[in-house]
């Protein structure tokens, strides 16, 4: 069962693969990202429990916490470009 | 006892499995950003405390499950919360949600996917 | 695969996306070849640190790549001689693991037969970093202190006038995203501390450590605003903490040096030496923790606080 999950996992995150690559708007690549990250968080903790690597609780862990800080600072990018593009030029706003 | 822990655990890493893979058939096959966020954000916060449940079952006493307990409270506690800010992000930078017409003319059209 | 796409993709905003799903496959791929200090610092700096400063400098240039305007013929061809003169080496290299390669021959065996008793600490990692091959390591903190250096020179630190401090990224009211980052922030730093101190026994060690640090700081200065964390943190303070994280590392060596051993001789520092050894790799990886901390949020402050180029 273990191994089924493994697998269910590693499906989903070619599935959050496609969308990054395809996604029309950048917001949908962010949002493929993120999801790819937080399987990847589970990839690491079931495949070293499974495997026995170690200190793999760590690497989770940590990329957990990376996962979402980088989704926050990829959002802050976006609103950085528009808050900006807004000053400068009001009209070009979205 | 064993038994019944392996039952559970297996239970927990197949419905994990399945919500998983259904968040990513979601993310792929929905036609609109704001339904790919929803399909995404909702599975994947309740897929990763299953599957981790199901994982911390199979364990034995450790430090290890701590941690497990961790992963599982940080993604918890992260994961809506990026759900949330990445929506809102996406409604300020002017995307909007897609919103089939009520159109009681044409019926049977489809409606249109842009 | 993910590298193709990275190269051919011309919106250098997917290209960072795919950089970070790039540096998790490859984290995940050390961690499966069973080096997980490699892996974490992977995962760290890799996904973490630079994809926030890619995206700092993407924000300050054009989103889109620029056609190449030369003949890419000759740089094909460079590269593919290089690439088959490397793969050729890499035929006659002995294979992974094979313990009769030259480096499992020489130093190697001493390292893992009386690397704990010497030593004295489980994580043979950390022992070989910070005790065997010492210098390398005070080498790698120096260029890492060296590359804070060249950033401040030339970008320094400016605020852009254009960003009012405490203005804030995620249009609106943020409610949300400020509580759940006021909780965790201080677990951040708390795991920080953690992976510094466990180094001797798990993964860790001051690398990650640092950057553990100095992201829970990026992470504080997204969320609350443009300039927030310059105040909490001032860059003045960073420029020393920098110096001062290197002069740590050079003390210990200098103590040694003038208790009468070798420089970096950790059994200088105690009386008993396994004692010795431990207080070193703890003083030494105390200080590669605070020179990497403060570099990395320098070049944060370096990259964040420019405006748009026009």
């Amino acid at each position: 069962m273990l191994t089924a999950a493994i697998v269910a996992i590693l499906v989903t995150m070619l599935l959050a693969l496609i969308r990054t690559f395809i996604g029309p708007t950048e917001y949908d690549r962010m949002l493929a990202a993120n999801s790819f990250g937080t399987k990847t968080v589970l990839l690491i903790a079931l495949a070293g429990y499974a495997l026995s690597w170690n200190s793999y609780l760590d690497v989770a862990l940590l990329y957990a916490l990376l996962n979402f800080v980088g989704t926050i600072a990829v959002m802050r990018f976006f609103e950085y470009r528009n808050a900006l593009e807004e000053r400068d030029d009001p009209e070009s706003a979205v | 006892m064993t038994a019944i822990l392996e039952l559970l655990s297996g239970l927990c890493l197949f419905f994990g499995g399945v919500l998983c893979v259904t968040g990513g058939v979601g993310l792929l096959r929905m036609p609109d950003f704001f339904s790919r966020v929803h399909a995404s954000g909702v599975t994947e916060t309740l897929a990763t405390p299953l599957l981790l449940s199901g994982l911390l079952l199979q364990m034995e006493w450790s430090l290890d499950m701590v941690k497990v307990v961790m992963i599982m409270l940080l993604v918890l506690a992260t994961n809506p919360t990026a759900t949330h800010a990445m929506a809102k992000a996406t409604l300020h930078g002017g995307q909007r949600p897609l919103v089939f017409p009520d159109d009681k003319d044409s019926v049977g059209e489809d409606s249109s996917k842009p | 695969m993910i590298a193709v796409a990275a190269i051919r993709l011309s919106d250098l905003f997917a290209v960072v996306m795919l950089f970070g799903v790039y540096s998790l496959l490859t984290a995940a791929l050390f961690m499966d070849l069973d080096a997980v200090d490699v892996a974490f610092t992977e995962a760290a700096v890799g996904a973490g640190v630079t994809t926030v400063l890619m995206l700092s400098s993407l924000h300050l240039t054009k989103r889109w790549e620029a056609l190449p305007r030369r003949n890419p013929l000759i740089s094909l061809l460079v590269v593919g001689v290089t690439g088959a003169a490397l793969v050729y080496a890499v035929l006659d290299a002995p294979g992974l693991g094979d313990p009769s390669a030259p480096v499992h021959q020489h130093v190697t065996p001493r390292y893992i037969e009386q690397g704990e008793a010497e030593v004295g600490m489980p994580n043979l990692v950390t022992a070989v970093l910070a005790s065997y091959r010492g210098y390398d390591t005070f080498g790698e903190t120096v260029v890492i202190f060296a590359a804070g250096l060249a950033v401040m020179l030339l970008l320094g630190i400016k605020d852009d006038p254009r960003l009012r401090p405490g203005e804030s990224a995620i249009g609106g009211d943020q409610l949300v995203l400020r509580s759940v980052v006021k909780v965790l922030l201080p677990l951040i730093l708390l795991y920080g501390l953690y992976v510094q101190f466990h180094g001797d026994f798990g993964a860790g060690g001051g690398f990650q450590a640092g950057v553990i640090f100095a992201t829970g700081f990026v992470l504080y200065d997204l969320v609350f605003g443009e300039g927030s964390a310059r105040a909490v943190v001032p860059p003045g303070w960073l420029h020393r903490l920098a110096a001062i994280g290197v002069l740590i590392y050079g003390g210990v060596g200098v103590y040694s040096l003038l208790a009468g051993k070798a420089f970096l001789d950790y059994s200088a520092l105690a009386t008993d030496p396994v004692h010795g050894q431990h207080l070193g790799v703890l003083l030494v990886e105390l200080g590669v923790g605070i020179a990497v901390f403060s570099v990395v949020l320098l070049i944060f402050y370096a990259f964040s606080g420019r405006g748009r180029r026009r």
